[in-house]
Parts: C-alpha cells; sequence; structure tokens
C-alpha cells in the first residue's frame, strides 16, 4: 500500500509539474485514437446503417461476422495489420510500420466492427413502420436514411463511446505494430507497460490516472449530450 | 369514365407466398370526391392503400396516376403529390411544427413554409402544440399531427388508412367531423380505409367494400347501405335481420312478402311467386308499446312480438325480439327505460316499407 501512495503522491507532483514527456504521450493518445475513431465511424455508420436496412441473401452470415468482429482480440489484429504493413506485404510501400498511422490503422480496424455493430443495432430499432411512413411523405431514399440515422442518434453516441473506449485503453496492437517508440509511437498504455516493468510506478500511476481521466470526460460529455436530447 | 381518376388500380393482385390476398380489377378515386374503402380486418384493405400509395408493387396488375402508369419503385416524384397517414403515425423525434414541416422539407419546398405549416396547425386545432417535442403528444394529438403533416402538403390525393382506429372513443368523436369539414371544404380528393362503416358512411361520398381481397360492391354510399348487393355486404354495412320470403302480392308501390307466416309490405318492386332475401337494419325498426300504435302512420309494417334477449353496448341497445323470425332493432338507454324493455315483454316491432332491403337487388 505505501508503494501505491508515494507513486500517487509522485505522480501527481509529475502532472502538476506538466512533464512534457507525459503530456506528449498524452496528446498522441488522443490524436492516434481520436483519428481512429473517426475512421470507423466513416466506415462503420454507413455499413450498420446498411445492414440494417437492406435485405439480401447472406446478410445473417454479415451481421454474424459484425458481432464477431466487436470482440476482435487487438493482438490478432495487430499480428494482421503488422503483416500487412510489413516491407515485403501488401502495404508495404507505404513504409508506415512503427509510425502513429500505422497505430491509427490498427486501432480502427479493432472499433470499425464495434461502431458497424451498435449503428445496426440503433438503426434496427427504428421501426420498420417509421421509414415506410417517411416513404409515404415523400422522402426520396436518401431523405428516407438520414431521417431513420437522426431517429437513432442518441443510442448511436453509444457507439462514438464504445468506440473510443475500445481503442483507448487498448494495447496489443499499439505495441506491435507502433513499436512503443519513445516520442513517436509511445502512447498512454504502451508507456505504462514500459514503465511498470522498468519499475518506475510513478509514472505508471500518473499515466493511468490521465488515461481514467481521460475516458471519464469522454463518457461524461457523450451522455450529457445523451440525457440533453433525451428529455 | 368520363374524367381520369387521380389514382386508379387496374387489374391489380397481390400474392403473398402463393395466397392471394387482393385481387381488384378497377377501383380509382376521382377528383374531389372521398371514396371509402370498408372491410373486415385481413380483407386486404392496407395491401390496397400501399398499393394505390405507390409504396407496394403489386404481383400484378398497373396502378395508374393521373391516366399514366407508375412502377412502385421509381415513384418518386408521384409519391411527392400523394401523402399517406396511418392507423399509428410515427412522428420523428422533434417538434411538432418541425414534423408538419418534414414533406415540405424532402420536397425543398422553401416557400412559405413556415406560413403554411402554421396554417395546417391551426387548422387541425394543434397550434399552441407547436414547440411541443412530438414524442410526449397523446395518440390523439399525434394523429392531428400526421394528418397537419399531410395535409400541408396539398396533395393531389390524400390516402387514409385507418386514421381513427387508435384513438379512444373521445378523441375519435372530435377528430371525425373536424377531419371531415376539412376534406369537404377543400375538396380533397382522399382514399379511406376503414373497418367501422359509420366512418364511411360520414366520411364517403362513395363506399367500396372489400371482402377477402375482392370487391364485394362499389357504389355510392347511399346506395351501399340500403341496397347491399351481397349478403355479406349487408351483414359488414349493419343489416342485422336477414329473411328469406316469397312474394304474394303487388299493389301499387307495394310489395307483399310473406315471411315465416308474417306478411311484409316492402316498397321495393319484386315479381308475385318469386322468393326473396329480405333485409331491416335495426336502427330502422321502431319498438312500440300496444296503445302507441297509431301515431306512426307512416310505418307499415306492425308486427307483434317477444322481446327475446337485450344487449346493451354503446350507443344504442340493441333488442332482439320474436315476430316470427328473429327482428333485430336498436333503441337508445332512454327508451328501454321509458318502455319498461325486457326479456320476455311482449312489443310490436314497426318499420316503414321503404326500411326493407331487397339484398342483391339493384334498382
Amino acid at each position: 500500500m505505501d508503494l501505491l501512495w508515494s507513486g500517487s503522491r509522485q505522480a501527481l507532483a509529475l502532472l502538476a509539474g506538466a512533464d512534457r514527456e507525459i503530456w506528449g504521450i498524452l496528446w498522441l493518445s488522443l490524436e492516434v485514437s481520436g483519428s481512429a475513431t473517426l475512421i470507423s465511424l466513416a466506415l462503420g455508420v454507413p455499413a450498420g446503417a446498411a445492414l440494417a436496412l437492406a435485405r439480401f441473401r447472406g446478410r445473417g452470415l454479415v451481421v454474424s461476422a459484425v458481432n464477431t468482429g466487436m470482440g476482435l482480440p487487438p493482438v490478432v489484429v495487430g499480428l494482421f495489420v503488422t503483416l500487412v504493413l510489413w516491407r515485403s506485404g501488401p502495404f508495404g510501400d507505404l513504409e508506415i510500420l512503427y509510425t502513429p498511422a500505422a497505430i491509427v490503422a490498427a486501432q480502427a480496424v479493432i472499433a470499425a466492427p464495434i461502431v458497424t455493430g451498435i449503428t445496426l443495432a440503433a438503426v434496427g430499432q427504428v421501426p420498420r413502420e417509421f421509414r415506410l411512413q417517411l416513404l409515404a411523405l415523400g422522402a426520396s431514399r436518401t431523405q428516407m436514411v438520414w431521417l431513420v440515422l437522426r431517429e437513432a442518434r442518441l443510442p448511436m453516441l453509444a457507439a462514438v463511446m464504445a468506440g473510443f473506449g475500445g481503442i483507448i485503453s487498448e494495447i496489443g496492437a499499439s505495441m506491435m505494430v507502433g513499436g512503443n517508440i519513445k516520442g513517436q509511437t509511445r502512447t498512454l498504455t504502451t508507456a505504462m507497460v514500459l514503465e511498470t516493468g522498468k519499475g518506475n510506478f510513478e509514472v505508471a500511476i500518473a499515466l493511468a490516472l490521465l488515461l481514467l481521466v481521460l475516458i471519464f470526460l469522454v463518457n461524461w460529455l457523450l451522455t450529457a449530450i445523451q440525457q440533453r436530447h433525451a428529455r | 369514365m368520363t374524367q381520369a381518376a387521380v389514382v386508379e388500380l387496374d387489374d391489380v393482385q397481390v400474392t403473398y407466398g402463393g395466397a392471394t390476398v387482393l385481387d381488384v380489377p378497377a377501383l380509382g378515386v376521382d377528383e374531389g370526391e372521398i371514396l371509402a374503402v370498408i372491410g373486415p380486418n385481413g380483407s386486404g384493405k392496407s395491401t390496397l392503400l400501399r398499393v394505390a400509395g405507390l409504396l407496394e408493387r403489386p404481383t400484378r396488375g398497373v396502378v395508374r396516376f393521373r391516366g399514366r402508369p407508375v412502377d412502385a419503385a421509381h415513384s418518386l416524384a408521384e409519391r411527392r403529390r400523394m401523402a399517406m397517414v396511418f392507423q399509428h403515425p410515427l412522428l420523428a423525434d422533434m417538434t411538432v411544427a418541425q414534423n408538419v414541416a418534414l414533406g415540405l422539407k424532402f420536397r425543398g419546398a422553401r416557400d412559405e413554409r413556415g406560413a403554411r405549416v402554421g396554417r395546417w396547425l391551426e387548422r387541425l386545432g394543434i397550434a399552441p402544440l407547436r414547440h411541443r417535442r412530438a414524442r410526449t403528444l397523446s395518440a390523439g394529438q399525434a394523429q392531428r399531427v400526421a394528418l397537419a403533416r399531410a395535409l400541408v402538403l396539398e396533395p393531389d390525393v390524400l390516402l387514409l388508412d385507418e386514421p381513427f382506429a387508435g384513438l379512444d372513443a373521445p378523441s375519435r368523436a372530435e377528430l371525425l367531423p373536424d377531419l371531415g369539414a376539412i376534406l369537404r371544404h377543400d375538396r380533397v380528393t382522399t382514399m379511406l380505409v376503414t373497418h367501422d362503416r359509420g366512418e364511411a358512411q360520414t366520411l364517403g361520398d362513395r363506399v367500396a367494400v372489400l371482402m377477402a381481397g375482392h370487391i364485394a360492391q362499389l357504389d355510392a354510399t347511399a346506395r351501399v347501405f340500403h341496397s347491399p348487393a351481397s349478403e355479406v355486404v349487408a351483414r359488414f354495412v349493419g343489416v342485422e335481420t336477414l329473411v328469406t320470403g316469397r312474394v304474394t302480392a303487388r299493389d301499387g308501390g307495394v310489395t307483399v312478402v310473406e315471411v315465416a307466416g308474417r306478411k311484409l309490405e316492402i316498397a321495393a318492386p319484386a315479381r308475385i311467386g318469386e322468393d326473396v332475401r329480405l333485409g331491416v337494419r335495426p336502427e330502422d325498426v321502431t319498438l312500440l308499446l300496444a296503445s302507441e300504435v297509431t301515431p306512426l302512420s307512416s310505418a307499415r309494417n306492425y308486427l307483434p312480438g317477444t322481446i327475446v334477449r337485450v344487449t346493451p353496448s354503446t350507443p344504442a341497445i340493441q333488442v332482439v325480439v320474436d315476430v316470427g323470425f328473429p327482428l333485430v332493432a336498436t333503441v337508445t338507454a332512454r327508451s328501454l327505460v321509458e318502455l319498461g324493455l325486457a326479456e320476455g315483454i311482449r312489443i310490436i316491432a314497426a318499420f316503414k316499407a321503404s326500411a326493407v332491403q331487397l339484398i342483391g337487388r339493384q334498382f
């Protein structure tokens, strides 16, 4: 327990002293996971909406695949993205392995099925009859889809939360494709693993606090939006 | 047909999994009229309306809009000249005014959008609710919003699918005359689908009776209700008493038909010796005590009998009198008490010769 207390005190001191390295790590994590969330939304929202609204052969299979993807192990994604980005791999020419771009790619792969799955569920909750009534008011297909998404906007905020929450605290893939290079690809989670391994508990605790506060703030903001609209 | 119908179904069939749920050789709604389509639940009414509203493509046949065939899959332009209201309105999660503006927005109609929305909120009596979130409305209020968002489009044809069925009796009693007044005043071309014959009678210029996917009768409202084309139609439009008799005499404008040993005088012409099916609507039958017979001189049929059943229901009470055959009458709760009607009581049932309908005979 003593270790925890002294570590926490030193951690707070570190944070108060605005340790440049720590803030740099925080900023990188935010940038990487934020970008990955945006990419996963850009891919997952249309995919989820299309899956919810369309009826085609093999739809059940695709939906099952998406649901499986929601629980994709990050290490598996890390391995896959490493192989793809490896010098001799299909995207090796991009030379982005061990850069933040590689982490963004891996995290987007992890978050996209989560966003797709939650969008699918959210849009699926909007009654079919609602779509029919919009068409009966003269909505084009695009206008209809847009309004259905608008109806589903509150549960879809959950997609944002789950997507971001899933990847900001993810470690396996970030470590594998980023390499935990100091000042370049070191994120909150990979830094914590390193510092804990080295016995620098005060730094690890400081990072842990930052991570928790970050996740809390994001969820608080989104919950506030949800509740304001749900009234 | 002198003028082209606004929307018409031509040789339309709809089958689901091999079962034919709708088979309509021809049905059209003309400019400015209210066509009521009535039928029991499951008779294909809603399917018919969805096909007419270009929301569902028929298995066979075509839908014409102002004379031109339209494929439901490529019908945006035509759909934008129609509007449809459903039994359970699903409003978008926004304010009442925004909901009413929805169809105008779809059409990109910006001119006077606010003024038009305001006018229709006013006409449907929901102006005070304009800033309310649609989700917080009662069923009656929501249906008014749904009607406003359809009528604000000033559609070429308004399609109504059981618009009153989801409402409680008081809301329904308020909305029915309000909507009727608007449709009449603006001469809105309307196709109303309902299982309620009272709504059809109140609103319809013409009535189509749909039975098991087929149109059993299509005629002016009064004619459907007063000379039903068949026994199923007769029952559905509220003819409770249906009996068979033989024509025994013709005397001027009056035909005498013998039913179960009783002689009935009817206004409709028929050949002597012919067997006929007769129908009497319960509201056309008056129940009298023996001492009261004289005042109702225009009633030609006075049948003494015994009350066998009294069934209370709203708004009228149903009384079955055995006059040699069971004759159904409706009375108000007040006359029930005043006349002291009860099972076993002897009474006289009176009805006019013109109240007797000859079933299946168009004249």
